[in-house]
């Protein structure tokens, strides 16, 4: 399935590797505080709304 | 309609939810297809072997790189001149992507510098513009946690980021006017003479518009959060005043 990369191939696939790595990383981190912060603020505003 | 109305939140929340679903499927679809067609279906190249398929993650990540940074000093323009809110979280949102980015293209530069060159890096004026450039995002991103007043942090991040755009800029051009240095000229040329190999053209542009589509999804989702926990911020601080 790989194709024939020759000598070059731990150049081409660690180039490959780490920037998916990185990108991957990116958008789960993104994700992640999004979710987080959408939570918190619910939170805020459900308590904000118990106390009108 | 004008523009400016997608400086008020609660519009620029509506239209970003909606746009998010087709951006993501967008931009899943055309980095798939790019980096597939890249990686899997192009020929070695005569003077670079099989390392032309790190051309695929290098420029397009350079390119934005560059871009993510350009962004960020139209937004922080649109905050010194007419203070909207959405543009300085904009900004700040965009930075980690440019981070990302610009770390990206180094890194991969170097991995395909040392059997082209044979040397991991070389201190050339486009190595050494884009090394200066992370720092610039690295101290953006720094400027904007040591500051607690929001808007002072805007005021202050913008002007960095004023002056860090002669370094986006010179990451671009520098091969141009400093004829020295082991970087290739521009990848994508008008020129037909000076433009890469119809082979790897097409996957290259896909791969590029993929890489954009990514930039514009990332930071639409990481604005919206930071629209959240800016308000956040103000009911918090409303709580403690009652």
């Amino acid at each position: 399935m790989i194709p024939e990369l020759g000598k070059y191939a731990g150049a081409v696939l660690s180039s490959y590797g780490l920037s998916l790595a990185l990108m991957a990383g990116l958008v789960i981190l993104s994700l992640w505080r999004g979710a987080r912060v959408r939570r918190q603020l619910a939170e805020i505003e459900a308590r904000g709304k118990k106390h009108d | 309609m004008s523009l400016w109305e997608y400086a008020n939140p609660t519009r620029f929340m509506r239209t970003s939810g909606v746009l998010l679903p087709w951006l993501w499927g967008l931009t899943g679809l055309s980095l798939v297809v790019g980096l597939v067609w890249g990686f899997f279906l192009t020929p070695e190249a005569e003077n670079f072997g099989s390392t032309v398929k790190i051309i695929y993650v290098h420029v397009p990540s350079a390119l934005m790189a560059i871009n993510a940074w350009l962004m960020m000093l139209v937004a922080s323009l649109i905050w010194l001149v007419r203070r909207h809110h959405v543009s300085a979280l904009a900004a700040r949102a965009a930075a980690p992507i440019g981070l990302t980015m610009t770390l990206i293209a180094l890194v991969t530069g170097a991995i395909w510098g040392e059997p082209m060159w044979g040397t991991y890096w070389a201190w050339d004026p486009r190595l050494t513009s884009f090394l200066i450039l992370f720092l610039f995002y690295l101290g953006y991103m720094a400027l904007w946690e040591a500051i607690e007043n929001p808007d002072a942090a805007a005021d202050l991040t913008s002007v960095l980021c004023m002056v860090g755009s002669v370094f986006a800029l010179l990451s671009r051009y520098a091969v141009n006017f400093w004829n020295q240095g082991l970087h290739q000229g521009a990848t994508m040329s008008l020129d037909k003479e000076e433009n890469i190999a119809n082979v790897y053209w097409l996957p290259l542009v896909i791969t590029m518009v993929g890489f954009g589509l990514l930039f514009v999804t990332l930071v639409l989702v990481r604005t919206r959060t930071e629209i959240r926990a800016r308000r956040i911020k103000a009911l918090i601080a409303r709580e403690r005043m009652v």
